[in-house]
């Protein structure tokens, strides 16, 4: 029982950051359009951001959120309204567009993570936040985690209520299912993408606020994160953003199990999942 | 046009200066030593890997980032035989070898269009690579090997047989039958199967002889670095690079992605060593400079500026 | 002779039936119409026989010899080729080396490269594009886009060719002249399969017509017949 709770548990906490993480690729390449290469990136600096200010001003990394979010949303909104915008309505065609604007993200990912190099080292960096144990029913969880876990969990349900809900929510799904015709019933399209680009990176700093809580940090971590979310995004069926948030529950379950078993065979397993559904099901558990 | 234009232009002009170029850098070894060398064994390492990216993706529009994985079984195959065999036939071997995995890799995914091409092949390098780490630390309680000593004038001719090799191959399917069907599929390959073209067949062997420069590049180079693990092996940015390269270069022309690879090697050598991040930073800088304002590469830009400075002679005269 | 027969030929998208148990025949030198209102599975039936779509039910011959299974470029080196309901041309190509890439490819033993090109030009002065040979083929108009499509299919060498579409979005001077066409390419003893929403050419131009409803054929025979039908114009009318 204590073992399965471990398992399950650290399942949720695994699945819940991966589905926060995914949730926002999925925002960024479902409606914007452009697969980000450097989503890891805009994580490290999230966590990287909230690092610093807990170790040079003893700011609640908590609190840091309120300030992280914010800012990452800025620059990923100003991103898109410069670059992305640029790049779109120079490209011939949509795939022309997709192809272009991935190669462009591969330009951020190297500008963004050399910047954070220069600024920060290649040291691992870590503090100590909530490191209590706390206990389950037996199972004992870092009190980090658990925070961690209802933070992602929390905020994927604020942000399901305001695609559900809002106004702006129903613009967004409304041009990830058809950009034109969204743009023919007026809505405001290139802001509409903009602020998917800018939700999408918020999302990815709150999750590496979140993840500096728990793990250690490096400025070179991005690229491993990028690759979680794509292979969940796969998982759950491109531009599908509820089949994210499945898939990244999913895999945060197989890596708990397979760490259970053997932690040297996670990421061959996360590998693994990913080169068999594309050649089973290319078009993940959701996608249409 | 002008006088100069037209021996520039002539063919046997440019046979001519190739051969010249060519045998210049044959000998070379033989009047200097040392750092020049290693810093052209780079040089033509990166041709030979975005050429090959670009004799398969360039003209199928298939976009690979399997290239770090042709590459990593190449220098694997340096590391396991390098000191049984000569090194020319394990130079060969890393070749067959790669070309089989592509082979393989190309039979099973190439239905896979667009976007998941690209996140396949960039997966299956991860999980060559973690596999093959798992495989080490768990199997052989060890991680990363060491490769077998070559001398330096060696690896140059080795590596320059290679560049030859891969530049003569893209060169010829560039204006044989075959690569006008691999062009026919990168523009509508369900049309293009209905002419007659048997579009898997093309596709897969394209993606193996490509994987065969790759490989054989690598089984080479790993002899220079004397000490390789699966980190190294089979480093992602070595499937970046190459697409990176032939984009900033311009893919219209051969000469595109070969410019692109010669100047972001040199770059690379110029800062890479010394300021790292400082070199990525600006590969990123220029990275996005080319796709926003160069859509046909560097060579594009050059020959949009070359057309029109002969308009302008041609309004004056 | 049967130049072309198919047998309970059906085809299922998910649980929706495109097609279901066809029956239909094209004899050699034949113009053979194929129509039906929209989703009644004509593309579906010509993607089948040129092998667009695998074939699961029913068995589909091809000069008496099965062709179910084979691939797209096998086919087409039988001697059957196609084009299609959205143009899909080599954008970035000139329209000559679009025909040119079919002569190339589409005969089994391979044209000499000098020849190809050499009946490349003439095709193209067949179907009237001899003055747009270099312009790179996105930038033609539709029709001429069509044309190119035609051109290159013919550059195949074909017995049997498929037309899908040929007429949707021209106006009625080019589906005049598309409708010579077809008599043209019959002239030169090519047989045709016609696809075609314009009424008009249809009846004037095919020898006898196939309709399709819901995936079923309700009626064949010639134009007269055809158009006195009482199903076929139910359909057309409404129920």
């Amino acid at each position: 029982m204590v073992e399965f709770l471990n398992i399950f548990i650290g399942g949720l906490i695994l699945g819940g950051i991966y589905a926060l993480i995914a949730v926002g690729l999925s925002l960024q390449y479902g409606v914007a359009r452009v697969l980000n290469i450097s989503h890891g990136e805009f994580i490290m600096v999230g966590a990287f951001l909230t690092w610093a200010m807990y170790t040079f001003w003893g700011l609640n990394p908590l609190a840091s959120l309120a300030i992280v979010g914010p800012a990452i949303f800025v620059v990923g909104f100003v991103l898109h309204r410069t670059l992305f915008t640029r790049l779109r309505t120079s490209s011939a065609s949509p795939a022309a567009y997709e192809g272009g604007s991935l190669i462009a993200t591969f330009g951020l990912m190297f500008i963004i993570q050399n910047l954070a190099i220069i600024t920060w080292g290649t040291d691992i960096e870590a503090y100590s936040f909530l490191n209590t144990g706390v206990s389950i029913f037996g199972a004992r969880f870092a009190a980090n985690r658990l925070t961690m876990l209802l933070f992602a969990a929390g905020i994927c349900v604020v942000f399901y209520l305001f695609l559900a809900r809002t106004r702006l929510g129903k613009a967004i799904r409304a041009a990830a299912q058809d950009p034109e015709t969204a743009g023919m019933m007026g809505v405001n399209i290139k802001r509409v993408l903009a602020l998917c680009f800018g939700l999408g990176a918020l999302m990815a700093g709150l999750a590496g606020s979140l993840l500096s809580m728990c793990y250690p940090i490096r400025t070179t971590m991005g690229l491993e994160y990028t690759i979680i979310a794509i292979i969940v995004v796969v998982l759950g069926g491109m531009g599908s953003i509820v089949g994210s948030f499945i898939g990244g529950l999913i895999l945060g379950m197989v890596g708990s199990i397979v760490l259970y078993i053997d932690p040297s065979l996670s990421l061959v397993a996360y590998y693994f999942i990913f080169i068999l559904l594309l050649l089973v099901r290319p078009t993940g558990i959701l996608g249409k | 046009m002008n006088s100069v234009a037209s021996i520039v232009l002539n063919r046997s002009f440019q046979l001519g200066l190739l051969a010249v170029i060519l045998i210049a850098l044959a000998t070379l070894p033989l009047h200097y030593q040392g750092y020049n060398i290693v810093r052209l064994l780079n040089i033509f390492m990166f041709v030979v890997l975005t050429v090959s990216w670009v004799i398969f993706s360039g003209s199928t529009g298939y976009m690979s980032l399997a290239s770090a994985a042709f590459f990593g079984v190449g220098i694997y195959t340096s590391a396991l035989l390098g000191d049984k065999l000569p090194i020319a036939v394990v130079v060969g071997i890393g070749a067959l070898v790669s070309s089989c995995v592509a082979f393989l890799v190309g039979a099973l995914t190439l239905r896979l269009r667009g976007i998941y091409f690209a996140i396949f092949t960039f997966g299956l390098v991860e999980l060559i690579k973690h596999l093959t780490l798992w495989w080490e630390i768990n199997m052989e309680d060890r991680r990363g090997r060491l490769v077998v000593y070559v001398e330096n004038d060696i690896i140059f001719w080795v590596m320059l047989s290679i560049l030859v090799a891969t530049l003569l191959t893209a060169y010829f399917i560039r204006r044989s039958k075959w690569g006008l069907a691999l062009q026919s599929i990168g523009e509508n390959e369900e049309a293009a199967a209905h002419m007659g073209i048997n579009v898997t067949l093309v596709k897969v062997i394209t993606f193996a002889v490509s994987a065969l420069f790759v490989g054989a590049s690598g089984a080479i180079i790993a002899t220079r670095w004397t000490y390789i693990d699966p980190g190294i092996a089979f480093n992602p940015l070595y499937s970046f690079m190459p697409v990176l390269m032939a984009i900033f270069g311009g893919m219209g022309r051969l000469l595109g992605p070969v410019i692109g690879a010669i100047a972001f090697t040199y770059l690379k050598e110029e800062l890479g060593t010394e300021f790292p991040e400082l070199y990525m930073l600006i590969f990123g800088i220029i990275l996005i400079v080319a796709i926003l304002y160069m859509p046909n590469g560097l060579v594009g830009l050059i020959q949009r500026l070359w057309i029109r400075g002969f308009r302008r002679q041609d309004a004056d005269t | 002779m049967r130049i072309l027969e198919g047998e309970g030929v059906s085809k299922h998208f998910g649980g929706l039936a495109a097609l279901s148990n066809v029956d239909f025949h094209v004899d050699a030198g034949e113009i053979v119409g194929l129509i039906g209102p929209n989703g009644a599975g004509k593309t579906t039936l010509f993607n089948l026989v040129s092998a667009a779509l695998t074939t699961k039910q029913g068995v589909i011959k091809f000069k008496g010899r099965k062709i179910t299974g084979l691939k797209p470029h096998q086919i087409c080196r039988m001697g059957l080729a196609r084009t299609f309901q959205s143009v899909k041309i080599f954008g970035n190509m000139p329209a000559l080396t679009n025909v040119y890439i079919g002569s190339l490819f589409g005969i089994p033993a391979g044209t000499p490269s000098a020849y190809a090109a050499k009946g490349a030009e003439e095709l193209l002065e067949f179907v009237g594009l001899s003055a747009s040979k270099v312009t790179p083929a996105k930038d033609l108009t539709l029709v001429n886009q069509k044309r190119v499509e035609v051109a290159r299919a013919l550059a195949t060498k074909p017995e049997l060719l498929l037309l899908d579409e040929l007429m949707a979005g021209l106006n009625p001077t080019e589906v005049a002249q598309a409708m010579e066409l077809v008599t043209k390419i019959r002239d030169r003893g090519i047989t045709v399969f016609v696809i075609e929403h314009v009424m008009k050419a249809i009846m004037g131009v095919c020898d006898r017509i196939i309709v399709l409803h819901h995936g079923e054929k309700i009626a064949e025979g010639t134009p007269q017949e055809i158009a006195n039908n009482r199903a076929v114009v139910e359909v057309y009318l409404g129920e």
